[in-house]
C-alpha cells in the first residue's frame, strides 16, 4: 500500500487524549483517550447511550470537541484526510432517488474519487458482493439491507485507509453480517485500518484486536482483547468423583460447587500443584477443563454490572427487509 | 482490494469550493429531472394571473387618478385664465385634456426657471408651461409635452376669445433631464422589480429549506458533514438552488420575452434609469444575492429542525421579517437620497430590493459594485454561522438534556 496521506508513517491511525463533548449541561463524553494502531482491526463497545457515536463524530470532525486533542491518520483537521477515510454512520442514509451506481459514486465524489472513476469502480463492486441486478435501481427500489450494503460499498469506494462503521450489523440480517465481518476482515490484511462500534460483543470478540470498553461516557479499558480477557483469571471447571477427601483443603476458598462440578479461579501457581494435591488425595477426577474469560466477562469486570446490563437488554435488531 | 490512494483517478482532499460542486451538481440535477421543477416552473403562474388581474383594475385607477398634470407658471391673470379656460374647455369637451394647476404666480418683474420647477416638484407635474397665454412655452420630456402641443394651443386660443382668428403657438422646451413623470413611471418599474425579487426569494429560500430538512430525513447529512465541511454543503445547497432558479428564469424570461415581442407596443414599460439591459442583469445579480441571504438563514433554520412543523414554526418570524424588510424598502424607495433608503440599503436583507429599486431610478453604476460586496460579505459570515449552529446543535446523539427537550416542546408544540 503506498499513499501521501500525512501522517503515513505514523503507527497510529487515530490518537485522542482527553475528548469531552458536553450537550446542554449533559456530559455526553467526558474524557476519551484512544490509541489505534494502523492497520488494526479496533472495536468501540458499550451499551446504547455510552457515549460511542459522539466519541466517533467527534474524531472525523462532524463535531467538534469541548477539549481534548486528537489526530486522524496524522492531521489534526479531520477533513484534511477526508480522502483517506471511509465513514458508516448508525443512521443509514443515502438519496432515495438515486440510482445504487450513482449512489457509490457520489459517495466516492464526497471523497475526492472522480465521478467517472466512481462509476467505474460501484459496477465492479457490486458485482463482486453479488448486487450487480441492483445497479440501475433506485435506492427506494432496493430492501433496507440491500440499500445498506450499496451504503457500504459507497463507504469503501475511493479505497480509504480508515474506515469507520458505527453501529455496522445492525439492519443486517446472519448472512451479510457474515458478509461483512469477512469483508472488514479482508480490509484489515489489506492493511486498512477499521473501527467500529458496536453494542454486540460477539462481534468485537471475533473481529477486534483491539477493543475500547465505554461506559458512562467514559473509557475505563483500551487495549488488546486478550489484554481486557487477561483482567480476569481463568476459570476452572473440575469434575470429581469422590465428594469428600483431604483433596478438599487443597482448592481455593472461594470455589463453588454445581453437582459434581467444582468452579473456581485459576490459582496464581498455575494448575499443576492443585493437580498433584486432587491425585494425592485421591479425588477421582472426571473432568478438568480450564476456561480463559470471555470478553463478555471482562466487560462486566471493567464497566461494571450497570453497563454490563445495559448491554444485555439491547437485544441485536432483527434482521430487517 | 487495492487500497492505493495514489491509483490513478483519485484527487485527494477536495477544496472547500470543489466539496461544494459535488453537492451543488447533485442538488442540481437531482431538483431539475424531478417533479419538483415542473412545480416551480408552474409556480409563478399564479401570482402572474393575480398580477395581471390585480393590474387590470389598477390601470384603471391608475387612468382616473393619476392623469398626467400640467404645471402653470405664468403672471397669476394669466395662470387662472389658463386653468378657467382648461375646465370650461374640459366640460364641453368631455375630457381628454392634461390637467392643469397652478404652481407659482408670477410678479411682472419675476422670472421662473421651468425646467427647475419641473425638477423640484417631485412628481407632481408630467410638464410645465410657462410664458403667456399668447405666447406659451411647455418645458417638459419630449414626447409628451409633443402630444400635449394642440391641447395647450386649444386651451391658450380659449383665454384669448376663443376663435380661430388668433391661434397661439405653443413653443416647445424639452427637458435633457428626467422629468418626474418619468420618475413616477420609474418608480412603477422599481416596484414590479422588487414584487418580483421578492416572490422569487421567498419561494426559492422555502425550497432550499425543506430541501435541507429532506436531507436530514433522509439521514445523508451525517456523510456530507463527515465527508467534507459544512460550509461546503451550505453553499453547494444554495448554488444548486440559486442554478435551478437561474434555469427557471431563463424560460420565463423566454416566454416573457417572446409574450412581450408578440405584444409589441402593447405592454409599453418605463425605461429605467440605469437603462434595460443593465436592471435586467442587477435584477439577476441582485435576486441572487437576496436568495443567497435568505437562503444561508433558512439553511441555518433547517439544521435546526428536524421536521416540516418545526420547520414552519421556526421560519414563520423569519418570513415575517422578509416580509416587513420587503415593505421598508418599497417605502424607502418612495424616498431616494433620505436617511430611510440608506438604512434600506445598509441593512443586508432589504439591500438587493433597495439597490434594485435605485438602479430603476438612479443611474450611478458604483453604488452597485459597493452594496454587492456588501451583500457578498454577509452572505459568507451566515454561512459560516448557520454551519457553526449546525455543528453545535444538530449533530447530538444520545439522550436529551433539559435544554434539549424544551427546545423540541417549543418548536413541536408551536
Amino acid at each position: 500500500m503506498t499513499g501521501n496521506v500525512s501522517g503515513f508513517d505514523c503507527p497510529l491511525a487515530i490518537e485522542a487524549r482527553g475528548l469531552v463533548k458536553r450537550f446542554e449541561g449533559t456530559t455526553a463524553v467526558g474524557g476519551v483517550d484512544l490509541s489505534v494502531p494502523q492497520g488494526s482491526v479496533y472495536g468501540i463497545l458499550g451499551p446504547n447511550g455510552a457515549g460511542k457515536t459522539t466519541t466517533l463524530r467527534m474524531l472525523l470532525g462532524i463535531i467538534e470537541p469541548d477539549s481534548g486533542y486528537r489526530r486522524i491518520l496524522g492531521a489534526e483537521r479531520p477533513h484534511d484526510v477526508a480522502h483517506a477515510i471511509g465513514y458508516l454512520p448508525e443512521e443509514r442514509g443515502l438519496y432515495p432517488s438515486m440510482k445504487a451506481t450513482e449512489a457509490i459514486a457520489f459517495l466516492g465524489a464526497l471523497r475526492g474519487l472522480p465521478l467517472k472513476e466512481g462509476r467505474r469502480r460501484a459496477h465492479e463492486l457490486l458485482e463482486r458482493h453479488g448486487l450487480g441486478y441492483a445497479a440501475d435501481r433506485q435506492i427506494r427500489q432496493l430492501s433496507k439491507g440491500m440499500a445498506q450494503q450499496v451504503q457500504i460499498l459507497g463507504t469503501l469506494v475511493h479505497r480509504p485507509r480508515l474506515v469507520i462503521f458505527d453501529e455496522p450489523f445492525s439492519g443486517l440480517d446472519a448472512l451479510n453480517q457474515g458478509k461483512l465481518e469477512a469483508m472488514m476482515r479482508g480490509l484489515a490484511e489489506d492493511g486498512t485500518t477499521v473501527i467500529f462500534s458496536t453494542h454486540v460483543i460477539a462481534h468485537a470478540e471475533r473481529l477486534c484486536d483491539e477493543v475500547a470498553i465505554i461506559a458512562g461516557g467514559r473509557v475505563p479499558f483500551a487495549g488488546p482483547v486478550d489484554v481486557a480477557r487477561d483482567r480476569i483469571p481463568a476459570q476452572v471447571r473440575l469434575e470429581t468423583q469422590a465428594d469428600e477427601g483431604l483433596w478438599r483443603a487443597a482448592l481455593p476458598t472461594d470455589s463453588r460447587r454445581e453437582g459434581r462440578y467444582w468452579h473456581f479461579a485459576l490459582p496464581e501457581g498455575g494448575i499443576e500443584p492443585l493437580l498433584r494435591a486432587l491425585i494425592a488425595g485421591e479425588a477421582g477426577i472426571l473432568s478438568l477443563s480450564i476456561e480463559r474469560a470471555g470478553l463478555h466477562d471482562a466487560f462486566v469486570a471493567i464497566a461494571g454490572e450497570a453497563a454490563a446490563r445495559a448491554l444485555e437488554a439491547e437485544k441485536p435488531e432483527e434482521p430487517r427487509r | 482490494m487495492n487500497f492505493d490512494l495514489s491509483a490513478p483517478g483519485h484527487r485527494g482532499r477536495l477544496s472547500m469550493l470543489a466539496a461544494a460542486w459535488v453537492v451543488a451538481r447533485r442538488d442540481f440535477t437531482a431538483i431539475l429531472f424531478s417533479r419538483t421543477f415542473f412545480f416551480f416552473l408552474l409556480g409563478p403562474l399564479f401570482p402572474v394571473i393575480v398580477g395581471l388581474l390585480a393590474g387590470s383594475v389598477g390601470q384603471r385607477v391608475d387612468q382616473s387618478g393619476e392623469a398626467p398634470a400640467i404645471g402653470v407658471v405664468m403672471a397669476e391673470a394669466d395662470a387662472k385664465a389658463m386653468v378657467r379656460a382648461r375646465d370650461a374647455l374640459a366640460d364641453r369637451l368631455g375630457g381628454g385634456l392634461p390637467d392643469m394647476h397652478v404652481v407659482k404666480d408670477l410678479t411682472p418683474a419675476e422670472q421662473a426657471d421651468p425646467g427647475e420647477v419641473l425638477a423640484s416638484r417631485k412628481g407632481a407635474f408630467a410638464g410645465v408651461l410657462s410664458g403667456s397665454p399668447a405666447a406659451p412655452v411647455l418645458t417638459g420630456p419630449g414626447p409628451l409635452i409633443k402630444d400635449w402641443r394642440g391641447d395647450v394651443e386649444l386651451i391658450a386660443a380659449e383665454v384669448r376669445d376663443g376663435s380661430l382668428a388668433f391661434w397661439p403657438q405653443v413653443k416647445l422646451a424639452k427637458t435633457s433631464v428626467a422629468a418626474p413623470g418619468d420618475s413616477r413611471s420609474r418608480l412603477r418599474t422599481a416596484q414590479g422589480a422588487q414584487t418580483l425579487l421578492f416572490l422569487l426569494t421567498m419561494m426559492l429560500a422555502g425550497m432550499v429549506l425543506s430541501n435541507l430538512v429532506e436531507e436530514k430525513g433522509n439521514k445523508i447529512i451525517e456523510v456530507l458533514a463527515a465527508a467534507i465541511p459544512m460550509e461546503s454543503v451550505f453553499f453547494g445547497k444554495l448554488f444548486a438552488m440559486l442554478g435551478v432558479s437561474l434555469v427557471g428564469i431563463a424560460v420565463w424570461g423566454s416566454v416573457g420575452g417572446a409574450i412581450y415581442l408578440s405584444a409589441g407596443s402593447l405592454v409599453a414599460l418605463p425605461e429605467p434609469a440605469v437603462g434595460w439591459p443593465m436592471l435586467v442583469g442587477l435584477g439577476v445579480i441582485y435576486f441572487a444575492m437576496a436568495y443567497l441571504l435568505l437562503g444561508s438563514v433558512f439553511l441555518a433554520i433547517g439544521s435546526l429542525a428536524n421536521t416540516v412543523r418545526e420547520v414552519q414554526t421556526l421560519s414563520m418570524p423569519v418570513t415575517m421579517m422578509q416580509l416587513m424588510l420587503f415593505f421598508f424598502a418599497t417605502y424607502a424607495m418612495t424616498q431616494p437620497g433620505s436617511a430611510v433608503e440608506m438604512l434600506a440599503v445598509v441593512l443586508p436583507f432589504s439591500s438587493p430590493f433597495a439597490m434594485l429599486a435605485r438602479a430603476a431610478q438612479e443611474p450611478a453604476i458604483w453604488p452597485h459594485v459597493a452594496a454587492l460586496g456588501w451583500q457578498v460579505m454577509w452572505v459568507v459570515l451566515l454561512v459560516r454561522g448557520g454551519s457553526m449552529l449546525f455543528r453545535r446543535r444538530a449533530m447530538k446523539s444520545g439522550p436529551q438534556g433539559a435544554g434539549r427537550k424544551w427546545w423540541r416542546r417549543v418548536v413541536s408544540e408551536g
